[in-house]
């Protein structure tokens, strides 16, 4: 599938009707997730016909995108029961078959290594402290090739577009830069490859 | 849910030592073809927990898994057993129901699908 139609299919998809603060709801745009799955997949391999984890899906956009480009089976987890039920009907419409559990990730019980591939686009940490690097652990803990994340912090080429969702967002779209950042998991010792 | 997910979640209740596997209650299940993919079932075989699969499998309504897991080389060339365990591990899908956690009894709900692995504030 060529970038372009990957970005235009995620273009389509429904997106949260009533974010929470909280939570840092907020859609992961099709730009953005159609790059970084696109990466993933043509630098390393990584998604087509593996298993892949979405950590905090929202409304399913990465998970959609990896099902799009030939994950073999992709699970969406999140907190909220309305996310989860828009990502059900965006998979739904795109005829994708997604798996999703709601649940806190800081909280998830999950056995073993199964999980090739972690994809996510976390809270960044501005509601809940340090909510950003809880994500990231557990995905190390839970991906056994890779984990795919978006940060705050430096300047880079990938900007992230944020339509004015919240009230106290001052200008009419605010850009923030984002990290994409992709990291391998450490195996435990003695461990059998 | 499939039974693919299925044998990756497990309770994480407080004071829980193996929240895994999780009892299934069966309302509804619902089954949904998908293409079969047979190096992806080659590759994920080895990381399956049989007894739980198989188990839940038969709950789920469907008997045709043998309870021990079978051979790896198995999987090379028996086709029909392949089918068996793509039928399985990917078209049977709990949209109504529970999962039990195994030591405390604490049921997760199911519902279209989705189970609700949210803890009370007394269980975190």
């Amino acid at each position: 599938m060529k970038l372009k139609q990957l970005e235009c299919l995620l273009g389509h998809l429904q997106q949260f009707s009533n974010p929470k603060v909280e939570l840092e709801q907020y859609p992961t745009g099709p730009h953005i997730a159609s790059r970084l799955l696109y990466t993933a997949e043509n630098s390393f391999d990584d998604i087509s016909n593996k298993v892949v984890a979405d950590f905090g899906c929202g409304c399913g956009t990465l998970g959609a995108a990896a099902a799009l480009l030939g994950a073999e089976q992709v699970i969406g987890i999140d907190i909220d029961s309305q996310s989860l039920g828009i990502a059900s009907m965006n998979a739904e419409n795109l005829e994708l078959d997604i798996d999703f559990v709601q649940c806190d990730i800081s909280n998830l019980g999950w056995r073993g290594q199964i999980v090739d591939t972690v994809v996510m686009n976390p809270p960044f940490g501005t509601r809940k402290k340090g909510a950003d690097i809880d994500f990231l652990f557990v995905a190390l803990k839970v991906a056994s090739e890779a984990v795919y994340s978006l940060h705050k912090t430096s300047t880079r080429d990938l900007r992230f577009d944020v339509p004015q969702l919240y009230k106290f967002h001052k200008k009419k779209e605010v850009d923030i830069a984002v990290d994409l950042w992709r990291f391998v998991p450490k195996r435990s010792r003695g461990e059998n490859s | 849910m499939r039974l693919l997910t299925h044998n990756m979640l497990s309770s994480n209740i407080k004071g829980v030592t193996n929240g895994f596997p999780l009892r299934i209650e069966v309302e509804k299940v619902v089954e949904k073809e998908v293409e079969i993919n047979h190096d992806f079932l080659r590759n994920i075989f080895p990381k399956i927990d049989w007894k739980a699969f198989s188990d839940a499998s038969r709950i789920m309504g469907y008997v045709e898994l043998p309870e021990e897991a079978p051979e790896p080389s198995v999987l090379e060339s028996d086709l029909e057993f392949l089918r068996k365990f793509h039928h399985a591990l990917l078209e049977l899908h709990l949209e109504e129901g529970a999962l039990v956690c195994p030591e405390t009894g604490r049921k997760f709900p199911v519902n279209k699908g989705i189970p609700n692995m949210l803890l009370h504030e007394d269980e975190v």
